[in-house]
C-alpha cells in the first residue's frame, strides 16, 4: 500500500508540473469531426470544426447571420446571375494570395470528393461559377435563387495550390490543410486529439489562444468531470440535468442560447387507416389525426411549459412555430398554443372522437435532448383528454428508417412521432421545405415530410417564397406560409426550441450559437 | 505440437468463418446507415448517389462475397464515415487498448496473487477478511460507476491524476507506448485500474482458493517438515501449484479486458478500440463493426492456444493430444 501511495503522489508532481501554459486552450468536444478535409463530410461537427481552418464566402455569425468573409460583398446583377466581390489581400496559411481561381476550384471539387458519406452537392447543384476577374465571381442560376448566400456560408473555400490532386486523407495528414482561417492545423489524433495554432496573418480578428487542443470526449459525465479537474477548459453539450448544479460553482461559466432546432411531433395525415392507431376496444377506425381538429386538440393538451420545466430541467424554450424569434421569416403573430385540456376535449368531441381512441407515440432515445422522457410525457398528457397513448423509443438508428420509410412501398411507418429539425440555413424556408411541402421525391421537396401533409396553397406560397430574391419581401411569405401551415392546418405540432449549454471555467465566456457549432473563435476572456 | 497447432488453426478458421456470417447478416438487419450519415438536407438523388457508392444499393449476398474476396486479401472494407480501411483505423488504435489491457493485467497479477495468497495463509485474520469482502465489491460494483467515482475522487478532488485522454507518447524498441513518460503514465492509472478491478478481484479468490487447497497438501508438509524455509514453501511449491487455474483465467480474460474495455475507454476518453467500436455501433458504420469483430474472435482463439500450451510447461503431466 505504501508503495502504491508514493507512486500515487509521484505521477502527480509529474502531472502538475506539465500542466498547460495559460494562452492554451483544451476543448473537451462530445462529438469529432469524422474528418479535417473541410469537403469529405457535411456533418455538424465537421462544419463547425472546419471554421477554425478556413473561410468562406459568406460568414455565418451565432446567430447564422451574414457577414462578409472571403467575400466583401454580394448581389443579384439580374434575375439569374449573383455577383461576389473578394476580399483583396488575403492570405493562404503557406503565404500564396487567395483568388477567383481558388473558388472556382472549391466549386469543382466539393462536388467531387470521392467515398464522401454526405457531400456538398446539396449547395452548389444548378449553380454556375464564373470568374470575371481575380477578385470577381458570378454564379448563375436556372431561375431566381434568393438562398444563393446561406447556401455559400456552407462551402469552406480551399486552396487551389495545395488542395491539387489531394485526396481526404491528405487533409487529415495535414498536408493538404492549408487555410485563410484565423487557427492553422498541426495535427489530428482520431479519438485523441486535434492541435491548431494561431494564424498571425488571419484578415479578421485575431484569434485569442496560440493553441487549441481538442479533446472528443463522448459521455456527458466525463466531459463535466474533465472540465471540473481541470483538465479541459472549456466544453459543450453540458447535459440539462448538470445545468443548474454547474450554475452554482463559481470556477465555472455557463452559456446557454436556444438553437435552430425545433422539437416537433408528425402526425399520420395520409392513410384513412393508420396503423398504430385504433379505437379504444382495438378496432379499426378512421384515421382521426387526418381530423385538422384533432390535431388542434392535441396541441391544446400538450403541456409545453410542463414539458421545459420538468422534462427538460428548464434549459428549452417552448415553440409555437418552425424557428425561434430574431430568424428570418419568422412570423410575428404566432404564439405557442396554451395548455388547455377542456379546449382539447371539446375539439375532440366536435371532432366525433368524443370518446378518445388508442394511439402509440414513437420517438427516438438517442437523438435529441431527453427525447425518450418527452416521449413519455407527451403520452401521459394525452391520456388526460382520452387518448390513451402507449410509448415506443428506439435508437436513432432503427428509428429513422423506421420512421421515413418502414412501411409498405417504403411510406413512414409511424402513426404519430418526435422529431427535431434543425434550419441549416438559418431561415424559415428550410423547415417549411422539408417537413410541410408535400412529399416529392423527384423535386426534392417534403424530404422530411413524415406525416405527408398535403396543402397546395401552403405548397404555393413556399414556391413563391423560394423564387423571391427581395429577402423582406421572401420573410413576410415564409411567415404566410408558416402561419398556414402551422397554426391553420397543424401540419407539425411544434413543441420546443432546443437549448444548448456550453460551460468555460471562469474569465471565458462563450457566445451560443444556434447553429450548435463549437468554435473557438465564440469564447473571449473576461 | 506442430500437428497440434496446425488443427487448432484450421478450427479457428472455421470460426472466423463462421463468426463472419453470423456478424455481417446481424449488422445487414439493423437499421440504414445512410440516413445516419446524410445530411438531412440532402434531396433524394444525393441520397442515391451514397447509397451507390457505398454498396448498399447490391443484395446483402453479393456484399458478404465482395466482403470475403477482400477478407482473403487482408482488407475488410472501408468505414463508411471515416472512408478510411477499417482495420488500419482499428490498428491505429490498437496500441492504446493493448497498452491499457496490459498495465490492468499487471496491476490484477501484481496485486492480485500477494493479497490472495496472504488471504489464504491467514484465512481468519482481520486484513483476510478485509481483502475478501474487497474482492466482493470489485466483482459487483459496475465498471461505469467506478470510474466516475475514481475521476470524482482522484482527480477533481485530489488532482492527482488527470480525468481524461491518454498522455504523451515515446517510442522505445519499435512501439510507441505512453508507458514510456511519466505523463503517460499518470494517464494510465486510473483508467487502468478501472479496468483492472474486477480482473484483481477475480485474481485474489483464485489465489486464495488455490492456496487453500494447495497449502494441505502432502508435499507442503513434508517439504516443512524437511525444515524448507516458510519463503520457499510458498514461492516454489505453493505458487507453482496455484498457477494453472490463474493463468487459464488471465489468458481468456486478456480476451476479455481487449475486447471489453469499451466502457472505461468511454468514461475515461481513451482513444482506443473500444471507444471506436462503441461510436461505430451507434452511428452504424457496419465494416468497422465487422472487422472488430473479427479481430476479437482471432484474439480470443490466439489466446485459447497460447494457453494451452502455457499449461504443458507449467504442469509437465499435461501433454498436449497429437504432440505423440
Amino acid at each position: 500500500m505504501k508503495f502504491l501511495r508514493l507512486l500515487c503522489i509521484g505521477l502527480a508532481s509529474v502531472s502538475f508540473s506539465l500542466s498547460a501554459y495559460a494562452e492554451d486552450l483544451r476543448v473537451g468536444l462530445k462529438s469529432e469531426p469524422s474528418s479535417i478535409d473541410p469537403h469529405y463530410h457535411n456533418l455538424g461537427p465537421n462544419n463547425g470544426f472546419s471554421k477554425h481552418i478556413f473561410g468562406a464566402l459568406v460568414g455565418s455569425d451565432e446567430n447564422q447571420q451574414h457577414f462578409p468573409d472571403l467575400a466583401v460583398s454580394w448581389k443579384p446583377i439580374d434575375d439569374t446571375t449573383w455577383e461576389f466581390k473578394l476580399r483583396q489581400g488575403v492570405k493562404w496559411h503557406d503565404g500564396s494570395s487567395f483568388t477567383a481561381d481558388d473558388v472556382l476550384f472549391t466549386v469543382e471539387r466539393a462536388q467531387n470528393v470521392p467515398n464522401s458519406p454526405s457531400s456538398f452537392v446539396t449547395y452548389l447543384k444548378g449553380k454556375t461559377f464564373s470568374k470575371v476577374d481575380d477578385h470577381t465571381v458570378h454564379v448563375k442560376t436556372a431561375a431566381p435563387y434568393p438562398l444563393m448566400p446561406n447556401d455559400l456560408t456552407t462551402v469552406k473555400i480551399i486552396s487551389a495550390k495545395a488542395g491539387k490532386d489531394a485526396s481526404t486523407e491528405d487533409y487529415n495528414s495535414g498536408k493538404a490543410t492549408i487555410g485563410t482561417g484565423p487557427y492553422k492545423f498541426v495535427e489530428w489524433v482520431p479519438g485523441d486529439r486535434i492541435v491548431l495554432t494561431r494564424n498571425d496573418s488571419y484578415y479578421g480578428k485575431k484569434a485569442v489562444f496560440d493553441n487549441v487542443i481538442m479533446k472528443p470526449i463522448k459521455s456527458g459525465p466525463a466531459r463535466i468531470s474533465a472540465l471540473l479537474a481541470g483538465d479541459v477548459d472549456f466544453i459543450d453539450s453540458v447535459p440539462p440535468l448538470d445545468v443548474a448544479r454547474l450554475k452554482q460553482d463559481d470556477k465555472l461559466q455557463l452559456s446557454s442560447g436556444p438553437s435552430n432546432r425545433v422539437i416537433y411531433l408528425h402526425m399520420d395525415q395520409f392513410r384513412e387507416a393508420s396503423p398504430h392507431v385504433q379505437a379504444k376496444d382495438g378496432g379499426a377506425i378512421k384515421n382521426p389525426l387526418m381530423d385538422v381538429r384533432v390535431r388542434k386538440a392535441i396541441s391544446h393538451a400538450i403541456n409545453r411549459d410542463a414539458i421545459v420545466a420538468r422534462v427538460m430541467e428548464g434549459v428549452a424554450v417552448k415553440a409555437g412555430q418552425l424557428l425561434p424569434a430574431g430568424f428570418h421569416g419568422v412570423s410575428e403573430k404566432m404564439t405557442p398554443d396554451a395548455y388547455d385540456p377542456d379546449a382539447a376535449k371539446k375539439l375532440m368531441a366536435d371532432a366525433g372522437y368524443g370518446d378518445g381512441f388508442k394511439m402509440t407515440v414513437h420517438g427516438p432515445n438517442d437523438r435529441y435532448i431527453n427525447d425518450a422522457k418527452i416521449a413519455e410525457a407527451l403520452a401521459q398528457m394525452l391520456t388526460r383528454v382520452g387518448i390513451d397513448a402507449s410509448v415506443e423509443t428506439m435508437p436513432k438508428s432503427v428509428y429513422f428508417k423506421r420512421a421515413s420509410g418502414g412501411g409498405p412501398d417504403k411510406s413512414p411507418e409511424f402513426s404519430f412521432m418526435v422529431l427535431g429539425w434543425g434550419a441549416g440555413s438559418g431561415e424559415a424556408s428550410s423547415p417549411l421545405k422539408a417537413l410541410l411541402h408535400t412529399y416529392d421525391k423527384s423535386k426534392g421537396l417534403g424530404a422530411a415530410n413524415r406525416g405527408r401533409h398535403s396543402d397546395a396553397a401552403v405548397d404555393a406560397l413556399i414556391k413563391k417564397a423560394l423564387a423571391t430574391v427581395d429577402a423582406d419581401a421572401r420573410g413576410k411569405l415564409l411567415a404566410e406560409a408558416t402561419e398556414k401551415a402551422v397554426g391553420e392546418n397543424y401540419g407539425v405540432i411544434p413543441l420546443h426550441y432546443q437549448v444548448n449549454t456550453w460551460a468555460a471555467k471562469s474569465g471565458y465566456k462563450y457566445l451560443p450559437r444556434t447553429d450548435e457549432y463549437t468554435v473557438v473563435m465564440g469564447l473571449s476572456k473576461d | 505440437m506442430t500437428a497440434f497447432i496446425l488443427r487448432r488453426s484450421l478450427q479457428s478458421l472455421i470460426v472466423l468463418f463462421v463468426m463472419s456470417l453470423l456478424v455481417f447478416g446481424g449488422v445487414n438487419m439493423v437499421g440504414d446507415p445512410v440516413d445516419m450519415l446524410i445530411s438531412p438536407e440532402a434531396d433524394q438523388m444525393e441520397i442515391d448517389r451514397v447509397i451507390r457508392d457505398l454498396g448498399l444499393d447490391r443484395p446483402v449476398t453479393e456484399q458478404y462475397w465482395y466482403f470475403l474476396v477482400n477478407a482473403f486479401k487482408g482488407e475488410l472494407g472501408r468505414s463508411f464515415i471515416f472512408g478510411e480501411p477499417a482495420l488500419k483505423l482499428i490498428i491505429q488504435r490498437m496500441p492504446a487498448t493493448m497498452e491499457l489491457a496490459l498495465f490492468s493485467l499487471l496491476l490484477a497479477v501484481v496485486f492480485g496473487i500477494p493479497l490472495g495468497v496472504y488471504a489464504g495463509l491467514k484465512p481468519e485474520g482481520k486484513l483476510s477478511r478485509t481483502i475478501m469482502a474487497g474482492s466482493i465489491l470489485g466483482f459487483s460494483m459496475p465498471t461505469f460507476w467506478v470510474g466516475i467515482l475514481l475521476i470524482m475522487f482522484f482527480s477533481v478532488n485530489l488532482g492527482w491524476f488527470p480525468s481524461t485522454g491518454r498522455g504523451e507518447t515515446a517510442t522505445y524498441f519499435g512501439m510507441t507506448s505512453s508507458i514510456f513518460t511519466a505523463d503517460g503514465l499518470s494517464h494510465l492509472f486510473l483508467p487502468a485500474f478501472n479496468l483492472a478491478l474486477f480482473k484483481l478481484s477475480s485474481v485474489i479468490r483464485l489465489a486464495r482458493a488455490g492456496t487453500r487447497e494447495v497449502i494441505l497438501q502432502d508435499y507442503i508438509k513434508f517439504a516443512r517438515a524437511k525444515g524448507v524455509q516458510e519463503s520457499r514453501v510458498i514461492r516454489v511449491h505453493l505458487l507453482k501449484n496455484i498457477m494453472i487455474p490463474i493463468v487459464t483465467v488471465i489468458g481468456l480474460e486478456f480476451g476479455s479486458l481487449i475486447a471489453f474495455s469499451t466502457v472505461t475507454e468511454t468514461v475515461f476518453a481513451w482513444p482506443g478500440m473500444g471507444k471506436l467500436i462503441i461510436d461505430s455501433i451507434y452511428n452504424l458504420d457496419r465494416p468497422i463493426i465487422v472487422a472488430y469483430l473479427m479481430i476479437i474472435v482471432l484474439i480470443f482463439v490466439t489466446l485459447n492456444l497460447v494457453v494451452d500450451i502455457l499449461y504443458s510447461f507449467l504442469d509437465p503431466r499435461v501433454r498436449i493430444k497429437g504432440a505423440k
